[in-house]
Order: C-alpha cells, then structure tokens, then sequence
C-alpha cells in the first residue's frame, strides 16, 4: 500500500489491522500519555477547499505523537491562485514532507496526486468522489459501538448524490457484510455507479425515500447533510430536507444499541434533543477521527504501533 | 461476393489501409478518431451501410498513401472494435493488423466528467481511461472514476 485514496487501496484485514491500531492509540489521541512514534517526519496539508475536522485532526494526530505539520495555508494567497498545477504543487511539496493529506474540489484530484508523488498520499477528500480516512472514523466507531463489522443493517441518509463520505462509507460496509438501506430524495440518489459497485460485491441494497420508516431495525443510522444549494428554489428543498431530520421523539423504538452517526458539520438534520440519548455517536465519531489518523499516518509510513502502549486500553 | 462487390464500391487502392467491418455509420467517427478527418493531403474513400455477411450492415474506410500505426489503430476500439484492417502494398494486402484494445486506454480520450481533476489539460499526467468490460465497451477515468459515455468521449479525443 503506498497511501489512501479510496478504500481499494485497504483490504478487510488491513481496515481491522489499522482499527486495532487505532483502540491502543486512544490514551495518546487523549493527551494521557506520549508516544513519539512519528518524531522527525513531517505531513505536509493541502487543503485546497475549506476543511475544519479533517485538517485539524490530521494536525492533532501528527502531533500527539511527535510529528510536525506544515501547511498549503489559504489557497487564495497560494500558488495554486498564480495557476500553478496540481501536479507541480505535487512536486513541490513532495520534497518537503514524508506524507501528505489533501482536500481538492476536483474528483479524481487524490488519485492524480498520488501518481505524481514519490510519498504516500491520504486523500481527505476529492470532489464528490471519496474520503477514506474519513470511513476508517466511521468504522472506528461503528467498531467501537457494536463490537464488530460484520452483517450490521445500516441506514445511510441524506445526501447520497454529492456525500464523499458515504461513498467510500459504503464501499466498506458491504465488504463486510452489512445490509445497506439508502434513504435519499430522489434528486440526491446515490450515484448508478456505485449502487452497480456495490451490487457486484454482492451487497443488500435498498434505496428508498422513507428515512423513518426504516430506523428501527437498524443497528446504524448514518446521517448526512442536505445542502440548500442543491436544489432549484428554497421551497422544494424546505420540502425535501424536512423528511431527513431525527427528533429524539423518533427514536422511541429503535434498537437499544442503534447509533447515530454524522460526519458534521450538521445543520438541522439531527435535533439537539437527540444529542443526550444513547444513541448519539457523532462527537465521539469526530473525537475518533484523530485516533483513526494517528493509525493510518504510522502504517503508511512504516511505523509500528506497540503492541502495548502505558496507559493503553484495548 | 458480396463483401467483393462491396470493395468494388470504389476503386482499389495501391498503397495505404483499409478498415473492413466498421459499424454501420461510424465510418465518420473513425475518421475522427484517426485525426483522417483533418488531414487533407490523402485521398480517403468511404463506404457506408453496405451489405455484410457477418454484420448485416458495415462501413469501409480506404486511406491513400498512408499505413496507419498500430497505436493509431487501437483508437479505433472505441468505435469499431471488430473491425480488420489491411495494409495494402501495390495493390496487394502486404500485412493484417486487429485492433487491441488492452486494459487502458492512454492519451487518446479525455475523461467526460466536467469535474475531472483533468479537466485542465495544463496537467502533465496522461489521460488513462481503464477498460472495465469489452463486451460491451465500457470504460471508467482512471482518476475519478467516473464511467464514460462513449457517444460523449468521442467529442473528448485529444
């Protein structure tokens, strides 16, 4: 494996490797211990559109265990802004830095960039295309939650045309199994292509328009953002969204065990109400998103996490 | 007979190429393809929407003076997989070449998506469209991989 552009590049035992990874992490992702497994390498950031949690987290993660980080800093001050290519900015940073994470609006840009580079490349997001490292968060927690990933019933809800999230979100789950039940307005569908995909590693998929209507045999409820932008006036989308929301009202006969997960920002999709049941998962999802960094950052750079870390906890 | 009745259509060549059993009407699309289209100085006939035993109907293509390479042909597989070609020396078929389509195609086509990284063409990396299905032709950007729409990525030649 040389870096992480979409979740091809992992096969099942390397996702569960690198998770495990990831749980002995946790006192250091906390600050409760220090281990500079990555001291003297440095992760070069390129985030060419906006990023709060993925930049920050991969930050973190390079820090809290010794690393140190330089940034692309606002494109608009940039050389990208004087036209330069992605390929020479490649190039460039390249010969900074032992690792890079990158944010590109353009699908496709991860990929590209990775057979530009000599170091491994992590993609934090291209397009509407993928987000990897986000998915190994995700799966943390699903992890962490249900104690496993195999033959789970998972709602994926919201955004499915444009959500990088739940493309490369749904690629893993069906490779282990899960059921998958897609809950979209018909406008935001989750792309032929990958519904295509995921039917030829034979998945269960179900597309449907009813988010409610399905949430209580789930063992997860994924949810996601519906932009405004997307639609063609203020209306149809005040229409559209209001049927993909969560109120705690509506969990009253989920399963015990369900969660709810979002990849934040959120707007209105998920009620503050919601926040102080049990199901709420989504800031110890984005809490996990620096642990999840911190195991992927050591393996592709060659560095073993020790099977015992002081103050470690499986 | 009827296929030597069909080369009858226009006269024999002495020197050049002869693309045999091109799909009904991508005869000009073939000549796209080959960038034939553009270049004035040799002389091309076309055949189209002829009688074929094995296809029906089939389109023939005959350039003058000019033996087309083995990469220029493989372009074709985008339009006319099945297609034979003869390379014609006084008047006689002097080599047979097939179109070979491989697992990529590479810097013939630019990817249809509009928000391709290689949208800007200032990108040095080649255009790599990967062939995911022969039968039928289907193809996915190596970069984003988006699937492509063959009547569009005809447009998209570079």
């Amino acid at each position: 494996m040389k870096g992480l552009i979409t979740m091809d590049d992992l096969t099942n035992e390397d996702i569960l490797s690198i998770l495990d990874d990831a749980a002995r992490l946790l006192p250091v992702a906390r600050g409760e211990t220090y281990l500079p497994l990555l001291e003297g390498k440095i992760l070069g950031n390129l985030f060419f559109e906006p990023s709060t949690r993925t930049r920050m987290s991969f930050e973190t993660a390079m820090k809290r265990l010794g690393g140190d980080v330089v940034n692309l800093g606002d494109v608009k001050t940039s050389s990208v802004v004087k036209g330069e290519t992605l390929f020479d900015t490649i190039q460039m940073v390249d010969g900074y830095t032992d690792i890079i994470a990158m944010r590109h609006p353009r699908q496709g840009a991860a990929r590209y960039a990775q057979d530009a580079a000599r170091v491994p490349i992590l993609n934090g997001g291209d397009g509407a295309g993928h987000h990897p490292t986000q998915t190994m968060l995700d799966l943390f927690t699903i992890l962490q939650s249900h104690g496993t990933l195999e033959g789970l019933s998972v709602v994926l809800a919201g955004d499915l045309r444009y959500g990088r999230t739940v493309h490369s979100l749904s690629h893993a789950l069906v490779r282990f199994g899960c059921k998958l039940i897609l809950a979209s307005p018909e406008l935001l569908r989750m792309p032929a292509e990958i519904i295509e995909d995921l039917r030829e590693h034979g998945a269960d998929v179900i597309e449907t328009e009813d988010l409610l209507g399905n949430i209580n045999d789930a063992d997860v409820v994924y949810m996601t953002r519906i932009q405004k932008e997307r639609f063609a006036d203020e209306d149809e989308y005040t229409k559209v969204a209001g049927a993909y929301k969560l109120h705690a009202r509506d969990v009253a006969n989920v399963k015990a065990e369900m969660i709810i997960m979002h990849p934040l920002p959120r707007v209105d999709e998920i009620h503050p109400s919601v926040d102080s049941t049990r199901h709420a998962r989504y800031f110890e999802q984005a809490f996990n998103g620096v642990v999840a960094r911190m195991a992927l950052l050591c393996r592709l750079l060659n560095i073993e996490v020790p099977a015992e870390i002081q103050g470690g906890e499986a | 007979m009827a296929d030597e009745h069909n080369m009858r259509r226009v006269t024999a060549i002495r020197n050049g190429t002869v693309i045999d059993h091109i799909p009904s009407g991508q005869s000009l699309k073939v000549l796209e393809l080959l960038n034939i289209a553009r270049d004035t100085s040799v002389p091309v006939s076309l055949v189209m929407n002829v009688p074929s035993k094995k296809m029906g109907s089939k389109d023939i293509v005959k350039v003058e003076d000019r033996e087309l390479t083995q990469t220029e042909l493989d372009r074709l597989a985008l339009v006319a997989p099945d297609s034979s070609i003869a390379i014609i020396r006084a008047y006689t078929v002097a080599e047979k070449l097939e179109v070979n389509l491989g697992k990529e195609v590479r810097n013939v086509v630019q990817c249809t998506f509009s928000n391709c990284i290689t949208q800007n063409l200032r990108e040095p990396l080649p255009h790599r469209l990967r062939v995911t299905s022969t039968d039928p032709l289907t193809l996915r950007c190596h970069y984003c991989q988006r699937p492509q729409d063959l009547d569009e990525l005809i447009h998209n030649l570079l």
